[in-house]
C-alpha cells in the first residue's frame, strides 16, 4: 500500500465518484451556516423547488451581524435584522437545527462547531465563511465556501472538488515562554506569504505542534487561509480524541469505540510524500505584530517597521509603501513605540476560554492605559461567556477597564456596531488586517490574546515577556 | 462606450427564470472588452466589496459599491443613492477612459481573504466579465466559474506587459476566447491561456453545477450506505 498524507486518506474517505477529468465529487459530512453566506443559498434552493438532501448534517448559527451589546430588544440595524430574521425563517422552512441569537449554545461558527462536537475528526466540513480552515484542527478536510457552493451542499450533500497538493509546515522543538500559537501562525504566514499556500492544503506537524492544546491548533488552522490554503489541518492524537468526548453531538458508547479507531489512524503514514515542506524551528519564533495590511506583513515585537527602500521587488516594495501610508507608520519605527487607540479581543481566532484567560493573566490588577479608548473583550460563544464568568474572568477583565461583551464576530470584521473610526489603531486578535478590515479607515494591527492584553495595559505595544521590566 | 462584441450577459436573475437541469447559466464563450488595470497586489474581498453591503439577502444590486472605500471619499453605507456620493478622482474605475470597462487586470494573489461570493457578484455587476491576474486566491477563483466570470491567470511577465499597453493606449479593449483559450490584443498578437476543462465545459455550455450532481443521485446514496457501515456516527441523528 502506497503510504498517505493526512489530507489524502481525507480526501479518499469522501470521494462518492471520480469524474473522467480528475475532479471528485467530494461527500460532506457537517455543514455550518450563518446568515451572511446562505440567504441567496436558500433562495436558489427554493426557486428550484429543492429541499436540503440531510438537513440533519446542517448546523446554523447567526454570529455575523449580532450585536454584542444588550439583546433582549432585538437588532437595531433594521438590514442586519432581516437576514437574522431570513436565516431564521431558512432553518424553520428548511428544518436546520439553528442555535438562535438568544441561545446560550450560539457563538462564531468556527467556535461552536468544535464545542458542540459538531466537529469530528475525519469529517469534511464546509461552511460559506474562509475560516473554516479552523476546524482541520480535528484532522477534518474542513474548507471556506462561497454562497454557490452552499446552495450545492444544501441540494446535493456534496460538492465538485479538485484535489489539492500537500504541504507540510514542520514546527520543531517547542515555543518559547510567552510566544502562542497566534505568533507561531503570524510567523508562518510572514515566512511563506499570504499566496505561500495557495492550490495547497496545509498539515501542521512538528513537536510545536503537537505541544499545542486543541484551542491552539485551531487558531493556527483558523489562519491557513491567510497563508493561501483554503484547508488547515493536524493530525489526530491523544489530545483530539480527549477533547471530542462527552460533547453533545459525539458519540457514544460502541459507536465511540469503533469512531476512535478510526479517528487513530487520521495521521500521515512516515513515508507519506509532501509537494512542498517547510521546516520552522519553534524556539526562533517571538511574539508577532502586524504592521501592514496584510497578515503576511508582520515582525517580531523586537524589531521595527521595515522600509519599502530595502525591499528590491518593485511590486511588493510598492505595496509596502501603500501599506504604510495606510498604517499612518514611517520605516524603522520600533514595533513598541507604536500607540494604540483600541483593542479587540476575540474572533474566531481568539476567543475561546484558554484566550480568554491568556488576556485576564495579563491583566489581573493592571489598568487600561488612558489613551486606550475602547479595550473589548467578545468571547466566542455564549458557553464561552458562562465558563469565563464562572472562573471569575469577566470581573478581572472589567477591574482593569475592559468591557465584556456578547458573542459574535464583532469587530473582526465590524458588520456590526463594534467597529474603529477612520484613522483608529487596533491591536487586535482577529485575523485580517486588510484596508477598512474594521471599519473604513481603521488601522489594525494582529496579535496574540496575551499581546492585546499588554498593549491594552501599555497604550503601545510591549512584549509580554517583560512586562514586569 | 468601448464595450464591443459581448456574448456574455449577467445571470443575476437566473434564479428567477425557471429552472432547468442545465444550461442555467448564460454562456460564455468570446467576451471582447475595455481594459481596466488595476495596479495592486492582494486585492482582498473586503476591498472588492466591503463587509457593510455582505447585508443584503440578495444577489443583485452590488456594483455602484464595487471596491467602495477606494471609488468614493465618504463612507458607504448600504440603502445609499451612490450616484450624488463623492467620487475619489484617483480611483481607477472614475477615470474617463476607463468607463464601460470589463476586462480587469491586477497583481498577485487577487480575490484573497473572506470567501464572500459578494465579490464576483459585485464585479459582474458593474460590468466586469473577465479578470487576468498572475495568481488569484482558490475561493475567489471558484466563485467566479459559478457566476459566469472568466479568471485567467498569466504569467507576471505576461501581465506587466499589459500593464504597460494599457497605460499606453487609451481605448486598449481586449478579445477573450474560451472555447479557443486564447486573448487576441489590438495589434492582433494573441496570447493562450489555461483553463480546467470542468470549468470551461460549464462555462461555455451554461451549466449549472447543481443538475449535474444531481446525475449522480445513485452514486451519492451508495456512497452514503456504504459509509453509514463504517462511520454510523456521521448518521447519528440529533435535535
Amino acid at each position: 500500500m502506497t503510504s498517505k498524507t493526512l489530507y489524502d486518506k481525507l480526501w479518499d474517505l469522501h470521494v462518492v465518484r471520480t469524474n473522467e477529468d480528475g475532479t471528485a465529487l467530494l461527500y460532506i459530512d457537517r455543514h455550518l451556516v450563518h446568515e451572511v453566506t446562505s440567504p441567496q443559498a436558500f433562495e436558489g434552493l427554493r426557486m428550484a423547488g429543492r429541499q436540503p438532501w440531510r438537513a440533519d448534517a446542517a448546523l446554523a448559527v447567526p454570529d455575523h451581524n449580532v450585536p454584542t451589546t444588550d439583546r433582549s430588544k432585538g437588532i437595531d440595524d433594521p438590514i442586519a435584522r432581516l437576514q437574522v430574521d431570513t436565516l431564521d425563517k431558512n432553518c424553520a422552512d428548511f428544518g436546520i437545527t439553528e442555535f438562535k441569537m438568544m441561545d446560550k449554545r450560539q457563538g462564531i461558527v468556527h467556535v461552536i462547531g468544535p464545542e458542540q462536537g459538531a466537529t469530528l475528526p475525519g469529517m469534511t466540513v464546509v461552511c460559506g465563511d474562509s475560516h473554516t480552515s479552523t476546524h482541520g484542527a480535528f484532522a477534518a478536510l474542513a474548507f471556506g465556501i462561497g454562497t454557490s457552493e452552499v446552495e450545492h451542499v444544501l441540494a446535493t450533500q456534496c460538492l465538485i472538488q479538485k484535489k489539492s497538493k500537500n504541504m507540510l509546515v514542520r514546527v520543531d522543538g517547542e515555543l518559547g515562554a510567552g510566544v502562542t500559537a497566534k505568533d507561531m501562525v503570524l510567523a508562518i504566514i510572514g515566512r511563506i506569504g499570504t499566496a505561500g499556500g495557495t492550490g495547497y492544503a496545509i498539515e501542521f506537524g512538528g513537536d510545536a505542534i503537537r505541544g499545542l492544546s486543541i484551542e491552539g491548533r485551531m487558531t493556527v488552522c483558523n489562519m491557513a487561509i491567510e497563508a493561501g490554503a483554503r484547508a488547515g489541518m493536524v493530525a489526530a492524537d491523544d489530545k483530539t480524541i480527549e477533547y471530542v468526548k462527552g460533547r453533545p453531538y459525539s458519540p457514544t458508547d460502541e459507536t465511540w469505540d469503533k469512531a476512535v479507531k478510526e479517528w487513530q489512524q487520521l495521521h500521515s503514514d512516515d513515508n507519506a510524500v509532501f509537494d512542498e515542506t517547510i521546516v520552522i524551528n519553534g524556539a526562533d519564533i517571538e511574539p508577532q505584530v502586524t504592521w501592514g495590511t496584510s497578515p503576511e506583513m508582520v515582525s517580531g515585537v523586537s524589531n521595527s517597521v521595515p522600509d519599502p527602500a530595502s525591499e528590491k521587488d518593485a511590486v511588493k516594495s510598492d505595496s509596502m509603501k501603500r501599506a504604510l501610508e495606510y498604517m499612518g507608520l514611517t520605516a524603522n519605527t520600533p514595533i513598541s513605540e507604536i500607540k494604540i487607540d483600541k483593542v479587540f479581543i476575540g474572533s474566531c481566532t481568539n476567543s475561546r476560554i484558554e484566550d480568554i484567560r491568556a488576556a485576564a493573566e495579563v491583566a489581573k490588577g493592571n489598568k487600561v492605559a488612558g489613551n486606550v479608548k475602547l479595550a473589548l473583550v467578545v468571547p466566542g460563544s455564549g458557553l464561552i461567556k458562562e465558563q469565563a464568568e464562572k472562573e471569575g474572568l469577566d470581573k478581572i477583565l472589567t477591574d482593569a477597564g475592559f468591557e465584556w461583551r456578547e458573542p459574535g464576530c464583532s469587530m473582526c470584521l465590524a458588520m456590526n456596531a463594534d467597529r474603529l473610526e477612520a484613522g483608529e489603531r487596533c491591536a487586535s486578535t482577529s485575523n485580517r488586517n486588510f484596508e477598512g478590515r474594521q471599519g473604513q479607515g481603521g488601522r489594525t494591527h494582529l496579535v496574540s490574546p496575551a499581546m492585546a492584553a499588554a498593549a491594552a495595559i501599555k497604550g503601545h505595544f510591549a512584549d509580554v515577556r517583560n512586562l514586569g521590566e | 462606450m468601448t464595450n464591443g462584441e459581448i456574448s456574455v450577459r449577467s445571470l443575476h436573475s437566473f434564479h428567477s427564470v425557471g429552472m432547468t437541469e442545465e444550461n442555467i447559466m448564460d454562456k460564455f464563450e468570446i467576451h471582447k472588452g475595455l481594459v481596466v488595470p488595476l495596479d495592486r497586489a492582494n486585492v482582498d474581498t473586503d476591498a472588492i466589496i466591503p463587509k457593510q453591503f455582505l447585508k443584503s439577502i440578495k444577489r443583485s444590486g452590488f456594483g455602484p459599491n464595487l471596491f467602495d472605500d477606494w471609488r468614493y471619499l465618504d463612507t458607504g453605507e448600504p440603502g445609499m443613492d451612490n450616484s450624488n456620493r463623492p467620487l475619489n478622482p484617483d480611483f481607477i474605475l472614475n477615470q474617463e477612459r476607463y468607463k464601460g470597462g470589463s476586462v480587469l487586470i491586477a497583481r498577485d494573489n487577487f480575490g484573497c481573504g473572506s470567501s464572500r461570493e459578494h465579490a464576483p457578484w459585485a464585479l459582474l455587476d458593474y460590468g466586469f466579465h473577465v479578470v487576468i491576474a498572475p495568481s488569484f486566491a482558490d475561493i475567489f477563483f471558484n466563485n467566479c466559474f459559478k457566476n459566469g466570470i472568466l479568471p485567467i491567470i498569466l504569467s507576471a511577465d505576461v501581465v506587466d506587459g499589459l500593464f504597460n499597453e494599457v497605460n499606453s493606449n487609451a481605448g486598449y479593449e481586449l478579445s477573450v476566447d474560451l472555447p479557443n483559450q486564447t486573448i487576441t490584443k489590438p495589434d492582433g498578437k494573441t496570447i493562450s491561456f489555461d483553463v480546467d476543462a470542468f470549468r470551461k465545459h460549464c462555462l461555455v455550455n451554461g451549466l449549472d453545477d447543481i443538475g449535474l450532481t444531481l446525475q449522480h443521485v445513485d452514486d451519492i446514496k451508495a456512497y452514503e450506505s456504504k459509509r453509514k457501515e463504517s462511520a454510523p456516527w456521521l448518521f447519528a441523528p440529533h435535535s
